[in-house]
């Protein structure tokens, strides 16, 4: 056992350790100096985490269509940004016709819930189709082929979109019930971002249940295990993607519906960001596993708020608002160093990676 | 494949010798233009062509400005000249090598007069040296960057340019100004979005407000693409600053507008945008909030402007996406009144357009009554030291500050002028 | 009598998708866009080709698939499915007369109806809609119909006109390079598309052609040439091509240059990640960051500006950004020596955007530039001589992409090509055959780094600037789109791959707004009809092709016999 370690030991191995020390080091270092500049109150920082919190909460949700589509499929579903987009872009008409009638303000929840629907449904529909005519021809080419026709799809969706609604960006109608704050245990926290966490967390145990206890769900994790082997076993498989697909689907509607909460602007190009951020959480959480998506998402989320004030101000960085995706993207870098398959990813098996 | 493709270009040509025996009719004109002329035969169109961003995530800038020339166009009743104009171009993608490409492709095509472009100062820094050389006028409705008209600036290209947008230096200080003298803010704080209008608009800004004995408390950048801005925001809120100047665009001014208001430290601070956030979609994106949001823009108003909207409402489906439609829509009309002043008509109806000519025309343009307001090309000023205007910069005199209001449903939510540049207060501003 | 009625049920279902597809292009905008761009003047324009064409399509499917082969029914087939696409379309027309339905779709404007109902009022518009989308099935089933000769050679001389007609002002401007020449073509062409005498003339001329070909080509299979005329015909066209390949940018102008400038960095730049993703295997999604980083380095030695370093020429800067690209690329190598798959994909994904971030940054912009970017880059001498113009800088990318060219030809098939193959088939075993797999990989980084920092120092001397907006995620997408496009690990793939993906769009700018709509429709089914790839290497089409089931049995002993093993 000795030996197959100092085997296993070589320059470059100390030379990873030394590059992620390094940058931990920064890390601390930036951190403990910002601490010590005392430029920010406790406050200042508690309401930055509930702004991360949400902001995590929403790519979880994103990041449920590509871990729950990699699971199945081992494959990107790269144009699962604009999946995302397509939701929340068609239900701002409804919105905005809600409001002009007053409902939005008279019944809020029931606006709510009507505008949820559509974005689920429209964002359902996308994913759906979207399996039918980019993917299950190619189901058995190599594994690069489909995300690039996910690519393109992505470029397609993205000007078709524009073109229905314009190149414009639309606003939400402002939830009046939203407003302002609550006072929990004495702390003011904003209602869209308490809102926005308790939906996303549920949302999250609905669809964990749905995996792991409903039928669907286990046929699911079947056809993940093993395509053949679950159609013997009498599954369709056919039907259980194209479920997977509709699932990912209409978590992203109401990702969006919650996206637009917190940012009520919509339009055309919307998606591809919020896209490669989930995308980025699914992979740090251990992609095909749903609470590492969750876990993953909600690092992000944090980082990208707290992030750059936390680590950069105190190392005298110009504008660190500007660096935060570096920020996200370095700490990525840092914990696939260490757990090279994600935080909560099993060491899955070659053929499978 | 070649056989079968050098018989076709065979027959073809062969066909065309046959029929083509009768060449062109000699003309009577001669052309002493330095740099040529453009013929234009009795029922050849007029060709005026655009190079602005209409694909991509900036393409609501070129398309808003595209959408102005279309509307320009429709004014004119489709002619110039009685030659029907033909309008079309390429999207340049707002980067350099965009701009190099598009500009390539326009260049090789000698029948165009003039182009209405570009949309981002990078795309014009590469595609000015093509188009000059190819002898057109380009007029731009959105570049900024105060080195295309700059004497003795490499990328000054004048007078084969000029453009309707004001320059950096002409909107950041008028803005710094209104700031510090109207306002009397004395700590303010900047945020650009990495784009060159942003970042030099808001150093413009800073340099001047600097000048005026105030204080910068931050000057930071975000992503343009960032939708959380909490970060950014709290560092700024520790500076308490008075005025917050964002120049930057669409959606992520809005989010800023919209999360300022809930960032602790910030609630009473005044937000101000420039001309990229002069949009109805800001007042849509940021709701409730929007209201006392300032932004420097031209003084467009009154009968001609509101006619504008019902036609480009009626045309485009939408409303206006910013303001360089009236930039754009200006651009052609100097473009139009200059070609008619240069051209040489003909009995059978062929013009001529000499090219320098044309040059001179515009860039000598003077009063020239558009939707921006009054302006003029060639001529030079300087506010405070800081020169604000060149010869090529047709930008209308009198900057104007706007404020929003929050009105629900409108269909073009207008902000009010609060301010105007050489004029003064036209109505104070409550401080928020 | 199941499979008739579904058969009509198929029918039904192809008309609707066929008018399902018309609208779509209506509704976003793209018919009327090209609704005045004739392709023949004064017959028919782009737009009305938009609307027809799936009706056409669909015909020809729902004919194809007909059980009975009887003209009269399928006529009445193509005929039905025509109408049922001319349905969807006629009730979108009667929908937005009564609803407003552009306070939705902006595209549905009042011309958008006025194109669709041939500019008649409402009912004899719609009725002449149906009348026309039921002529266009028939013509399809009719079409069917002809032998197969006949129908090859109208489609083709269609095809041909459509082509010609759409690219007009694309084709005028090289024709007028051509001197008295020009007058020998121009007169085919109207003010916009084809005037119709040229349409009938091209029409005529390529239907004979094709149709003599056709009938020819069989006939010269079977003449079998011998082996030495073989050789002669295959060196002559060798000989033309390379011939070609020197002429072109003068033949073509400088914008086609310029296409040919931006194909050749791609392709420079996609045999790099070639070696990366082709032959290594390893996922790189942010191939971008040593593109940036080749620019970048050559911007900041040698500009004429403030920001730069030391000033130097083109030539003694481009050592500089290529040890530069590589010992990123070795950098990057290292963290990810122990990811594979998906986790690789993502951190890669991520120093791309790391870089693009970094030369953005307000913190390094006393040295990078920031959002002002770098200008006056040097341009490249030989003598007193200036490589400027796209034209002669298309010399210089051709001869980096034969240097490029020949190194991948030469390390695909030495030992360290087959070691990156072995890895790419299975790592552990690879390893176990004693390859080192830190050296191999980080090898295969470097000569990836190296290939597309030489893209991006010519592609910053080329522009004369470099911006941070140039180096997004995109350009790492295209790359990897043009390789699987034309093949993986294919080294003419890249080639072709290169010409579809970036040559395309750039011709395709004629879509302007639309451009991307049509790129990503094309990448889609491009991928559909050959998900092989355009120019795949027969020998390796199914590696990468990591089933889910495992490597096959068949793949097993195969991968053992291409190592060399040792």
């Amino acid at each position: 056992m000795l030996r197959t370690w100092r085997q296993r030991i070589t320059i470059t191995d100390i030379f990873i350790w030394v590059i992620g020390l390094a940058i931990a080091g920064i890390v601390i270092w930036g951190t403990i100096s910002t601490l010590e500049q005392g430029r920010y109150s406790a406050s200042g920082w508690l309401d930055l985490t509930i702004k991360g919190l949400a902001l995590g909460g929403v790519y979880a949700l994103i990041a449920m269509g590509y871990t729950m589509v990699y699971g199945i499929l081992k494959m990107i579903n790269f144009a699962h940004s604009e999946v995302f987009m397509s939701g929340p872009f068609t239900a701002v008409f409804v919105a905005l016709g809600l409001a002009q009638s007053g409902f939005l303000d008279r019944q809020p929840v029931i606006a709510l819930v009507i505008i949820s629907l559509v974005s689920m449904g429209v964002s359902t529909l996308i994913a759906v189709l979207l399996e039918r005519i980019c993917y299950r021809p190619l189901r058995n080419a190599p594994r690069l082929v489909p995300l690039i026709t996910a690519i393109g799809a992505s470029f397609f969706l993205q000007y078709v979109f524009r073109g229905f609604y314009g190149s414009g960006s639309e606003g939400y109608p402002t939830v009046a019930i939203l407003k302002g704050t609550w006072n929990i245990f004495g702390i003011d926290v904003y209602k869209v971002q308490t809102v926005v966490i308790i939906s996303a967390i549920a949302m999250m145990v609905l669809l964990y249940a749905i995996v792991q206890w409903t039928k669907i769900g286990k046929a699911m994790r079947a056809v993940s295990e093993d395509k053949e082997a679950a159609e013997l076993m009498g599954i369709d498989v056919d039907r259980i993607i194209v479920f997977t697909f509709g699932l990912g689907g209409a978590s992203a509607g109401i990702a969006g519906v919650l996206y637009i909460l917190l940012f009520p602007v919509v339009n055309f190009y919307m998606g591809f960001f919020p896209g490669i951020k989930a995308f980025t959480a699914a992979v740090l959480g251990g992609i095909g596993n749903v609470p590492g998506a969750f876990l993953g998402a909600i690092i992000l989320g944090l980082l990208e708020s707290v992030g750059p004030n936390l680590f950069l101000t105190g190392l005298g960085i110009p504008s660190p608002s500007q660096l935060k995706d570096a920020i996200a993207f370095i700490v990525l870098v840092l914990i696939l160093i260490f757990r090279p398959t994600g935080l909560l990813g099993e060491r899955i098996s070659r053929n499978k990676a | 494949m070649f056989k079968r493709l050098s018989i076709i270009f065979t027959a073809i040509a062969i066909l065309g010798m046959v029929l083509s025996a009768c060449g062109p009719s000699a003309s009577t004109y001669t052309c002493t233009d330095s740099i040529g002329c453009v013929k234009i035969g009795p029922t050849d169109p007029i060709h005026i062509a655009y190079l602005l961003v209409v694909a991509g995530p900036n393409s609501a800038l070129g398309i808003d400005s595209r959408n102005g020339v279309e509307i320009a166009i429709d004014d004119a009743g489709g002619k110039i000249l009685n030659h029907t104009i033909k309008f079309d171009g390429e999207d340049s993608g707002c980067s350099a090598e965009g701009g190099q490409a598009a500009g390539t492709k326009l260049a090789a095509d000698p029948t165009i007069v003039g182009v209405i472009g570009t949309s981002c100062s990078s795309e014009a820094r590469a595609a000015l040296p093509l188009l000059s050389a190819a002898g057109f006028m380009m007029i731009s409705s959105s570049n900024t960057a105060p080195g295309l008209t700059t004497p003795g600036d490499k990328n000054n290209y004048v007078p084969a340019y000029a453009r309707t947008a004001h320059n950096d230096n002409f909107q950041g200080t008028a803005a710094a100004e209104y700031v510090y003298t109207v306002l009397k803010v004395t700590k303010a704080a900047t945020i650009h979005d990495g784009s060159l209008y942003a970042d030099q608009l808001q150093q413009v800004f800073a340099a001047k407000f600097k000048e005026l004995g105030g204080t910068i408390t931050e000057q930071t950048s975000v992503d343009p693409n960032a939708t959380d801005m909490s970060s950014v925001l709290a560092s700024i809120a520790t500076g308490q600053p008075g005025l917050i100047y964002f120049p930057i665009f669409m959606p992520a001014g809005a989010f800023i507008i919209k999360q300022a208001k809930t960032t602790p430290g910030l609630e009473h601070a005044y937000l101000m945008g420039a001309d990229g956030l002069f949009s109805p979609d800001v007042a849509a994106g940021a709701g409730a909030d929007i209201e006392g949001f300032l932004v420097s823009s031209p003084a467009v108003s009154g009968e001609p402007y509101t006619a504008f909207l019902a036609k480009y409402k009626a045309k485009f489906g939408t409303g206006p996406i910013n303001i360089f439609h009236a930039h754009a829509y200006d651009a052609f009309n100097i473009l139009k009144a200059a070609i008619e002043k240069v051209a040489v008509q003909e009995a059978d109806g062929t013009i001529y357009i000499p090219r320098q000519a044309l040059r001179d025309a515009v860039i000598n343009t003077v009063n020239f009554q558009g939707l921006t307001g009054v302006l003029t090309c060639n001529e030079t000023l300087t506010v405070g030291g800081t020169p604000i205007k060149w010869p090529g910069d047709c930008s209308a005199a009198g900057m104007a500050v706007w404020q929003y209001h929050n009105i629900p449903f409108e269909i073009f939510v207008s902000p009010e002028v609060v301010w105007i540049q050489g004029t003064g207060v036209i109505k104070p501003v409550l401080a928020p | 009598m199941k499979s008739k009625s579904s058969y009509w049920v198929k029918t039904l279902q192809n008309g609707l998708v066929g008018g399902g597809i018309s609208l779509l292009l209506s509704v976003v905008g793209l018919v009327l866009a090209f609704g005045k761009s004739y392709v023949i003047s004064g017959v028919i324009t782009m737009g009305e080709i938009f609307v027809l064409a799936p009706f056409l399509f669909e015909a020809y499917l729902s004919v194809r698939q007909a059980p009975s082969k009887e003209p009269g029914r399928l006529l009445i087939t193509g005929g039905l499915s025509g109408l049922v696409g001319g349905a969807v379309l006629a009730v979108f027309v009667l929908i937005g007369e009564v609803v407003n339905v552009r306070a939705v779709l902006i595209n549905s404007s009042p011309d958008l109806f006025a194109l669709l109902t041939f500019h008649l009022s409402l009912l004899p518009g719609i009725l002449v809609l149906l009348a026309v989308s039921l002529v266009t099935g028939v013509i399809a089933a009719g079409a069917y119909l002809l032998p197969e000769r006949f129908r090859g050679t109208l489609s083709q001389a269609f095809m041909v006109v459509v082509l010609i007609g759409l690219f007009r002002d694309l084709i005028v401007t090289v024709i007028i390079r051509w001197g008295v020449v020009q007058y020998a073509f121009l007169w085919l062409f109207a003010e916009s598309g084809l005037k119709i005498i040229g349409a009938l003339i091209i029409f005529v001329l390529v239907g004979v052609l094709a149709f003599w070909s056709k009938g020819r080509d069989r006939k010269a299979i079977a003449l079998k040439q011998s082996p030495r005329q073989q050789r002669v015909a295959r060196w002559g066209l060798l000989g033309v091509l390379g011939l070609l390949t020197l002429l072109l940018p003068v033949i073509l102008g400088s914008y086609f240059s310029e296409i040919l400038d931006n194909v050749g960095i791609y392709v420079l730049m996609g045999l790099g990640l070639n070696i990366v993703v082709g032959f290594a295997g390893l996922l790189d999604l942010g191939y971008v960051a040593f593109y940036a980083i080749g620019a970048y380095t050559l911007g900041v030695l040698t500009t004429s500006e403030a920001v730069g370093l030391l000033h130097l020429s083109f030539w003694e800067a481009i050592p500089f950004a290529l040890i530069v690209a590589v010992f990123a690329g070795i950098i990057l190598g290292l963290p990810v020596l122990r990811m594979r798959g998906d986790y690789l994909a993502i951190v890669t994904l991520g120093f791309g955007e790391i870089i693009r971030i970094l030369v953005l940054s307000d913190w390094l912009k006393p040295l990078l530039g920031g959002s002002e970017g770098i200008q006056r880059i040097g341009q490249p001498t030989i003598g007193t001589f200036v490589l400027a113009h796209q034209q002669e800088l298309y010399y210089l990318i051709l001869v980096g992409i034969i240097l490029a060219g020949f190194i991948t030809i030469r390390l695909k098939d030495s030992h360290l090509g087959r070691s990156w193959m072995a890895l790419r088939e299975d790592e552990d075993v690879a390893e176990a055959m004693g390859i080192n797999k830190v050296k191999t990989k980080l090898l295969a980084f470097a000569m990836g780094a190296l290939f597309s920092g030489l893209g991006g120092a010519i592609f910053a001397t080329k522009i004369g600037s470099v911006y941070p907006q140039s180096f997004s995620f995109i350009v790492s997408i295209n790359i990897l789109s043009l390789i699987i496009i034309g093949g993986m690990g294919s080294i003419p793939g890249v080639f072709v791959g290169g010409l579809a993906l970036v040559g395309l769009p750039l011709l395709l700018s004629q879509f302007a707004d639309f451009r991307y709509l049509v790129y990503g429709a094309v990448l889609v089914v491009m991928m559909l009809m050959k998900p092989e790839g355009l120019a795949p290497e027969a020998r390796r089409r199914l590696e990468l092709h990591e089933d889910e089931a495992g490597p096959g049995p068949q793949e097993e002993p195969q991968t053992v016999t291409k190592n060399p093993g040792r």
